[in-house]
């Protein structure tokens, strides 16, 4: 899938054509363990140079288009999931970037940063029914019109991988109100397996430049995985920056 | 001085493992148990010696780390 075109340095995808070399960075919190799965994904999806960056580190890679949060489990998921890793050094430049409205993609564990963090709403808590659920799921994508989902064409749904303990979003009644009706709301759980609420699995920033998602695209970027489907979100991601 | 710090989730957040811990303790017998709530408690040593002071500081610590205010309620204790 991952074919360069003659001479040109540029990548084709189907109908995803960049029209320069694009640049991604996937953030490293010790305890992350899907930091390099995420970089393979996102470099054999849409060919983009993809450098890791540490937590300690206090600047971001210059002309960033992609800022990967990776799932793990950050700082051991001590006090909070993802409470420590909020208060990292180089969160201070993410938050700049996301503010300058760089697409940030924070997964599981980084969909609990963003949180954390402030840069998302809401909360993950303990699965309804305590258990680490780890299966293909499929969801509906209810915002097709997103810089993440545009690339899902007239799609409905996306199947990926969960695998998480704390996966269960949690906002109060009006935060759930108002991502539902500003269309914050990108995919749902067909068949919810951990209690979020409203069957939320993923929302963006008023925004629209950071999108939080429990399941993994970064598990389903090749057919030999089981699904190509979050290929195409890493895709879309880089065809609106 | 000493602070304490207890976390627990709101009322209305669903507590998982307070549920867990409620059916544990009825299956060994204790059916009148209703309500279990698991939390946790910080403790530190706080150089201050002025008790307003001290309260406002935890407080802080609370809100930009110890609790995360969306889902949880905390209570400052100080000795």
């Amino acid at each position: 899938m991952t074919t360069s075109l003659p001479g040109s340095g540029r990548f084709n995808f189907g109908t995803t054509r960049f029209e320069r070399d694009m640049k991604a960075a996937v953030i490293v919190f010790p305890g992350s363990n899907c930091d390099r799965d995420c970089k393979v994904a996102v470099e054999r999806s849409t060919g983009a140079q993809v450098e890791m960056v540490w937590h300690g580190d206090t600047a971001l890679p210059q002309g960033l288009d992609l800022i990967v949060l990776p799932g793990g489990f950050s700082y051991g998921d001590y006090l909070r999931c993802g409470a420590m890793a909020a208060l990292s050094p180089v969160m201070a430049e993410v938050k700049a970037a996301a503010e300058r409205g760089v697409a940030t993609v924070g997964i599981c564990n980084g969909f609990q940063v963003l949180c954390e963090a402030g840069l998302l709403p809401g909360a993950l808590l303990q699965n309804e029914r305590l258990k680490y659920v780890c299966k293909p799921v499929t969801l509906e994508i209810t915002n097709a019109q997103t810089r993440f989902t545009s690339g899902y064409g007239g799609r409905r749904e996306a199947v990926m991988t969960v695998g998480n303990g704390e996966g269960n979003y949690f906002a109060d009644e009006a935060t759930l109100d108002r991502l539902e009706g500003e269309g914050q709301v990108v995919f749902r759980y067909r068949d919810n397996p951990n209690g979020s609420a409203r069957d939320i699995a993923g929302i963006v920033n008023g925004k629209g430049n950071v999108l939080g998602m429990m399941p993994h695209p970064d598990r389903a970027f090749e057919a030999e995985l089981g699904s190509a489907d979050g290929a195409v979100l890493f895709q879309s991601a880089l065809a609106s920056a | 001085m000493k602070a304490k710090v207890h976390v627990f989730l709101k009322p209305g957040v669903l507590d998982v493992q307070g549920k867990a811990v409620e059916q544990a303790l009825h299956g060994l017998g204790w059916s009148g148990v209703e309500g279990v709530r698991v939390g946790k408690t910080i403790e530190f040593d706080l150089a201050s010696a002025d008790r307003a002071a001290a309260e406002a500081e935890v407080k802080a610590m609370c809100d930009k780390l110890l609790a995360n205010t969306v889902i949880e309620s905390y209570l400052v204790e100080l000795a």
